[in-house]
């Protein structure tokens, strides 16, 4: 089946997009990467230790470039220019790269994103060529702004990042996929494979997540877990479920030929 | 004497250096790094020709682990 997902005119294999934060070490980001399938991976930008960092493994060799689609993040900032600034070392970083995860916090507590903040991050980023998949509140209006700002992938959060706490308003969720016509992609707020595969059902194009994986017991199982997930909730999404009914039952079985004549035993 | 913020941290060189000679004095050379010098990024191709003059302020980031 040929279903892959598209995004900035890229075709992807994997609907699955993972982060590389708080893991246990740079073996075990590999690892859960790999038995994520996952192609795109997300990194954030961070300054250099001054002077003591000479034989430090680097992530850029753990998930080699050549191999994974990198997606800087501007996790950390609270500001458009901030995030633009961020983006800007990151396109240099990774020469020329300019596939970007934007997001711009309102405060530490929810990391709930500061949507006109984002919105003119947005504008400036498209300005200048880089393709901007945008973590945003799960606010339909808001998400067309964004799609006609020129983002290539809106990322709605589920619940607050790194919460666990699933997909709290699949209605909002339903709503955004409805709004706009590039990819919907859930970022934050997957606990578990269902939630990621309630995800999936709902329409969304892609579901992207860290700590469920990082915070897990066995990240490597539950990276397998969630793989499974995402394409179990996708192709039940392009299955297509039965209807839901209300207060009556259906039998799946004959109705006719049970060898008893009392009707109230055919189930 | 000059006075440059590295990363938020103020250093001091003898004279006004190159972007390239600063990466090579703080033992970042040959990692994969990139480098913003007042706000504005200055690309690896102009590191050897980019000189540091007092007061300047430079970010210099890597990429990390994160979501």
């Amino acid at each position: 089946m040929n279903d892959a997902l598209l995004i900035a005119g890229k075709s992807y294999g994997s609907r699955l997009l993972i982060g590389t934060g708080k893991y246990r070490d740079f073996a075990q980001t590999r690892a859960a990467v790999e038995a994520s399938g996952a192609e795109i991976v997300t990194v954030a930008i961070r300054r250099t230790n001054i002077g003591q960092n000479a034989n430090e493994p680097s992530l850029l060799e753990a998930l080699p470039p050549a191999k994974f689609t990198y997606l800087p993040n501007t996790a950390g900032c609270y500001s458009a220019e901030d995030a633009v600034r961020t983006l800007r070392l990151a396109r240099e970083l990774l020469e020329g790269h300019d596939l970007v995860k934007l997001e711009v916090l309102g405060d530490p507590h929810t990391l709930y994103p500061n949507m006109p903040e984002t919105l003119k991050a947005a504008q400036q980023l498209v300005k200048e060529g880089f393709k901007v998949m945008v973590y945003c509140s799960d606010d339909p209006i808001q998400a067309k702004m964004l799609e006609d700002a020129g983002c290539v992938a809106i990322m709605p959060l589920a619940s607050l990042i790194g919460s666990g706490m699933g997909i709290l308003n699949p209605w909002n969720v339903q709503l955004v996929i409805d709004a706009v016509k590039i990819p919907v992609i859930v970022d934050a707020g997957v606990g578990t494979a269902s939630d990621a595969a309630i995800a999936m059902e709902l329409g969304c194009d892609g579901v992207l997540m860290n700590t469920a994986v990082a915070a897990a017991k066995d990240p490597v199982m539950m990276a397998r877990a969630m793989k499974k997930a995402v394409e179990a909730g996708r192709e039940a999404y392009l299955a297509g479920r039965m209807p839901k009914k209300l207060y009556t039952a259906t039998p799946s079985s004959p109705t006719e030929g049970t060898i008893s004549a009392s009707r109230s035993k055919a189930a | 004497m000059i006075q440059v913020t590295v990363n938020g941290a103020a250093q001091r060189f003898e004279a006004p250096l190159a972007v390239a000679d600063l990466v090579q004095k703080m033992s970042l050379a040959g990692r994969r790094i990139a480098v913003e010098r007042n706000g504005e990024i200055v690309p690896k191709s102009v590191h050897g020709s980019t000189l540091v003059a007092d007061g300047d302020r430079l970010e210099i980031v890597v990429a990390v682990g994160g979501g």
